[in-house]
C-alpha cells in the first residue's frame, strides 16, 4: 500500500510549482533593477497570476480524477525522501488561498505601488516580497507529507508573517510583531520536540508511514500533545490568543487580511493532519472534548470582548479569535461510530467554516481598511458617515458579517448549521448552545458597526476618496463567502477525496 | 547510567530551563536567548534518536543529523529576525521622533 501511495502521480509536478512559482516571483523582485523595472507590484502580480493558475490546475486535477496528487521529490521515496501530496481538502484550500491572495493583491496594488527610489519604495518592496514568500510557505504546509518539512514550512510562514505586522515601523507594531514572534517560536519549538520523539519512536516522519505503524502508547500521545499544544499557540486558540489582536489590528489592511484569513489557518490544518492521520486508533473523546471546550471558551469570551472594542480593526481581530474557536468544535463531532471522520457532517462543517471564514475575514479587513482611509480613523464612536463615504465597502463588510453571524445565504450559515446538526445528533448539547450564542454575539458586534456607519454624521465630516477598484476587491471576497452558501447541505465528497486511501 | 540517558536528562533540563526563561522573563532579549536554550535541548533529543539508530535498526542513524542542521539554521534565522526587531525597537525608544520619512506611517496603516 505504501508503494502505491508513494509513487508520483500524473500532474504531481504541479505541487512543486505551487511552492516554487511564488519563490521565483520573490527572487525576481530582488533583481528588479537588473530587469530594468522600478516598481515591485507588476512583477509580483505576474507571479501571483502564475501561482493562481497552478492552484486551480491542481484543484481541477484532484477533483477530475477524484484522487490525491502525489509527488515524490527527486524520486526518493519516503522514509528517506520527501513526498508532497494534495488531497481534496488541500486542493480546495490551495484554490481558496489563491483567490484570496488575488483579491488582496488587487486591493494592495494602489497602496504599495511606490517606485523603488521613493521613500515608500522599500515598504512596497517588502510587502510584495513577504506576500509571495508567505504564499509559498502556505502551499508547502498544505501539500507537505513529512512532519519536519511541515516544521520548516511553518517557520517560513512565521518569518514572512511577522515583518508584515510591523511594515509601518512604529513602536507599537514592532512590539506586537515581537510578541507574535515569541509565541510562534515557542509553538514551533514544542512542535519540533514532538517531532523528535516521533522520530525516535518510528524512525520516519512521513505522515502516511507513521499512520501505518503508529501505536497508541504514551510516547506517541505525548509527542502529538506537545505538537498540538505548540500549534495551538500559532493558531491563537484561546487562551493562547493574546498575541493576535494587537498584531492583526496593527498591520496594514491587506496584511491584516492575509494574516487573519490564511496564516492562522495553516497551524490548524496541521492539527487536523496530526489528529486524523498521525494519531492511531479511534480519537480520544476526552482530548477532543478538551479542544472543543477551549474553542467554546474562545467563542464566548472573545465575542464579548469584540463587542466592547472601541477600534474597528481590533474588533475584527477579536472576532478572528472567536471564529477560530468554531474550528476546534469539530473534533468531538467527527466521532461517529461506524463512519470515517471525513464522511461526517462535523468534518464537512469544520472544513466549510475554515474556508468561509477565510473569505469573510479577508473581505472584512479590506473593507475596514477603506473605511479607515475614508474617515482617517477607525474609532467606533465616530463611524457615522462611513455609509455615505464608502458605501460599497460597507456593503462588503455587511455581507462578510452575514457569514460570521451564520445567517443565510452564506458559507458561514451552512458551516454553522452543519456543526449544529452534528452537535445535536451527537447529543453534545453544550456545543449546540455555544454555536447559537456565538451567532447572536457576532450579530451584535457586526450590527453595532453597521448601525453607527449608516447614521448621518452630526457635523459635516471631511472624507478622503478611495479607489473604486479597491472597494470592488473587498466586495468580491465578500461575495465569495456568500456564494459558499449555495453548496448542498450534506457531507460532500470534495473534502473526502484522497482521505479514504490515506495509507 | 548510560551516556544516552545522561544526554536525555540534559536535553530535558535544557528544554525546562529554556521554557521557564521564555515564560518568566519580561525582557525581549532574554526571551530570545531562552528560546535558543529550548532549541538546544530539542536538538539534543534528535541526537539521541540518531544514536539509538531509531527503528531502522542501524547502529547510528544519519537522518537526525540532517534534521538538526536544518533546525539550527531555522533557529538562527528566527534569532536574527527577533534581534533585528529588538534593535529597531530600542532605536525607536531612545529616539522617540521618527528617524526618517521612511518611518512615518501613512494614514492608512495605523490601527
Amino acid at each position: 500500500m505504501a508503494d502505491a501511495a508513494n509513487a508520483t502521480s500524473a500532474g504531481g509536478i504541479l505541487l512543486v510549482f505551487a511552492v516554487v512559482v511564488p519563490v521565483i516571483g520573490m527572487l525576481a523582485l530582488l533583481m528588479l533593477r537588473l530587469l530594468g523595472l522600478s516598481r515591485a507590484a507588476p512583477v509580483a502580480l505576474v507571479a501571483i497570476a502564475g501561482g493562481t493558475a497552478v492552484a486551480f490546475a491542481t484543484a481541477y486535477l484532484v477533483i477530475g480524477t477524484q484522487s490525491a496528487l502525489v509527488y515524490v521529490v527527486g524520486g526518493w521515496a519516503p522514509p528517506l525522501g520527501l513526498a508532497l501530496r494534495a488531497d481534496g481538502l488541500s486542493a480546495v484550500m490551495m484554490a481558496m488561498a489563491a483567490v484570496i491572495i488575488c483579491g488582496i493583491a488587487l486591493y494592495a496594488r494602489p497602496q504599495f505601488d511606490a517606485p523603488d527610489e521613493a521613500p515608500e519604495g522599500r515598504r512596497a518592496f517588502a510587502f510584495w516580497a513577504l506576500l509571495l514568500g508567505l504564499w509559498s510557505a502556505l502551499n508547502l504546509v498544505l501539500v507537505g507529507e513529512d512532519l519536519f518539512n511541515l516544521f520548516v514550512a511553518l517557520e517560513l510562514l512565521t518569518f514572512a508573517a511577522v515583518p508584515l505586522v510591523c511594515l509601518d515601523g512604529r513602536a507599537e507594531t514592532l512590539e506586537a510583531a515581537l510578541r507574535y514572534l515569541v509565541f510562534a517560536l515557542v509553538g514551533s519549538v514544542l512542535y519540533l520536540l514532538g517531532t523528535a520523539i516521533l522520530y525516535g519512536q518510528y524512525g520516519t516522519l512521513d505522515i502516511g508511514l507513521i499512520h501505518d505503524v503508529a501505536r497508541p502508547d504514551l510516547p506517541t500521545h505525548a509527542a502529538v500533545a506537545l505538537m498540538i499544544g505548540g500549534l495551538m499557540a500559532k493558531a491563537a486558540l484561546f487562551p493562547l490568543h493574546l498575541w493576535l489582536p494587537p498584531a492583526h489590528a496593527g498591520a496594514p489592511a491587506p496584511a491584516s487580511a492575509v494574516l487573519s484569513a490564511l496564516v492562522v489557518k495553516a497551524p490548524f490544518f496541521i492539527i487536523l493532519r496530526l489528529w486524523f492521520d498521525v494519531l492511531p486508533g479511534p480519537s480520544a473523546i476526552v482530548a477532543a472534548n478538551l479542544l472543543a471546550l477551549l474553542g467554546a471558551a474562545a467563542i464566548l469570551v472573545c465575542s464579548v470582548v469584540a463587542l466592547r472594542q472601541e477600534r474597528l480593526k481590533l474588533m475584527i481581530a477579536y472576532s478572528t479569535v472567536a471564529q477560530i474557536g468554531y474550528l476546534f468544535l469539530m473534533f468531538p463531532l467527527t466521532v461517529v461510530p461506524g463512519v470515517p471522520p471525513w464522511e461526517t457532517i462535523g468534518w464537512t462543517g469544520g472544513a466549510l467554516q475554515l474556508i468561509s471564514h477565510a473569505f469573510a475575514k479577508a473581505a472584512m479587513f479590506l473593507a475596514a481598511g477603506l473605511i479607515y482611509e475614508a474617515l482617517g480613523h477607525d474609532r467606533m464612536d465616530d463611524l457615522a458617515g462611513a455609509g455615505r463615504a464608502v458605501p460599497v465597502s460597507l456593503f462588503a463588510f455587511g455581507l462578510a458579517g452575514l457569514s460570521l453571524m451564520g445567517l443565510p445565504p452564506s458559507g458561514g450559515f451552512i458551516a454553522k448549521l452543519l456543526l449544529l446538526n452534528a452537535a445535536t445528533l451527537a447529543g453534545a448539547w453544550w456545543i449546540a448552545i455555544v454555536i447559537s450564542i456565538g451567532g447572536l454575539l457576532a450579530a451584535g458586534y457586526v450590527t453595532r458597526v453597521l448601525k453607527r456607519a449608516m447614521a448621518a454624521p452630526a457635523a459635516a465630516i471631511h472624507t478622503q476618496p478611495v479607489a473604486r477598484s479597491r472597494e470592488l476587491a473587498a466586495l468580491f471576497l465578500a461575495l465569495c463567502a456568500v456564494a459558499l452558501g449555495l453548496v448542498p447541505l450534506q457531507p460532500f465528497g470534495l473534502f473526502a477525496i484522497g482521505r479514504s486511501v490515506m495509507p | 547510567m548510560s551516556g544516552v540517558s545522561l544526554i536525555g536528562i540534559g536535553a530535558a533540563a535544557l528544554v525546562g530551563i529554556g521554557l521557564y526563561g521564555v515564560l518568566m522573563h519580561r525582557s525581549g532579549l532574554r526571551r530570545v536567548l531562552a528560546f535558543n536554550l529550548v532549541g538546544a535541548g530539542v536538538f539534543l533529543m534528535f541526537g539521541i534518536a540518531g544514536k539509538r539508530g531509531a527503528a531502522v535498526g542501524l547502529p547510528g542513524d544519519p537522518v537526525p543529523q540532517a534534521l538538526v542542521i536544518t533546525g539550527i539554521v531555522v533557529a538562527f534565522a528566527a534569532t536574527a529576525l527577533a534581534v533585528a526587531l529588538l534593535t529597531r525597537l530600542a532605536d525607536l525608544r531612545t529616539k522617540p521622533a521618527p528617524m526618517t520619512s521612511n518611518d512615518t506611517p501613512p494614514p492608512s496603516e495605523a490601527p
